[in-house]
């Protein structure tokens, strides 16, 4: 309850045109990928529940690949349904890699469920999920 | 400057995946802040990490104003052959910077 009566704080607090609504999600992934489908499953998205501080939230995506030169993840994009801009960050790996994980800090802008979406290098697109609640804001705060 | 610091291992085995850290000390200003007038700060990013080895880009990030100050990479690498593994960082007015760590492959 405490957590949902924040959120609805944070989204007053922010002017909606700094918002990235729904829609730009789309147009996101649409310039990214095009409309291929989206499969549920292989990506794992690994952020903290709570994150006391939207400035600096550790992120960890890994995908379920051999990695191989047959058969490896050829992108990971990073997306957000409620910062100023969808995009968070998109990842480039080869079979050079050998795994196919990876870890970085984001900001964010209150609390919501990014989304990682990998792409083989068959073209299939594969998407994971996670929210956080986020107490103070990235953005919101100067 | 935007300088690094990287965490490589010295050595590994043979195609061993090693993991490899790199943070760029950065401020990756977000363009969205505004300061004590009012006025909005402009946006000074990092956009783009590359890291090769063994003459085959290995990974690489697009980096967009949500990446958190200081951006730090955790990603991995197959061990194939002992040489240098380069890192080259460019920020959104195209200024590069260049690192290298060397691996032994035993």
């Amino acid at each position: 309850m405490l957590a949902t009566a924040g959120g609805a704080i944070a989204i007053t607090a922010t002017p909606l045109s700094a918002l990235a609504a729904q829609e730009d999600l789309e147009r996101a992934r649409v310039e990214l990928f095009g409309d291929r489908p989206v499969q549920e499953g292989r990506v794992t998205l690994k952020l903290p529940p709570i994150a006391e501080n939207g400035f600096s939230v550790p992120l960890d995506v890994s995908v379920d690949s051999p990695m191989t030169a047959e058969d490896y993840v050829q992108r990971i994009a990073i997306l957000s349904p409620r910062n100023p801009l969808p995009l968070i960050g998109v990842f480039h790996l080869t079979p050079h890699a050998g795994l196919a994980q990876v870890s970085t800090r984001i900001r964010m802008s209150g609390t919501q469920e990014i989304e990682a979406i990998a792409e083989m290098n068959d073209g299939s697109l594969f998407a994971g999920r996670m929210e956080t609640v986020v107490t103070l804001a990235a953005c919101v705060v100067l | 400057m935007a300088s690094i610091r990287l965490a490589v291992p010295r050595t590994a085995q043979q195609d061993e995946i090693i993991e490899i850290k790199a943070l760029i000390q950065h401020d990756m200003e977000s363009g969205f802040r505004r300061g004590s007038r009012g006025e909005v700060i402009p946006r000074d990013i990092i956009t783009r990490f590359e890291c090769t080895y063994d003459g085959n880009t290995v990974f690489a990030a697009d980096f967009q104003p949500a990446i958190a100050a200081n951006p730090i990479l955790t990603f991995h690498l197959r061990a194939s052959t002992s040489g240098p593994i380069a890192f080259e960082w460019t920020d959104q007015n195209g200024t590069q910077w260049q690192d290298q760590a060397d691996i032994e492959v035993l």
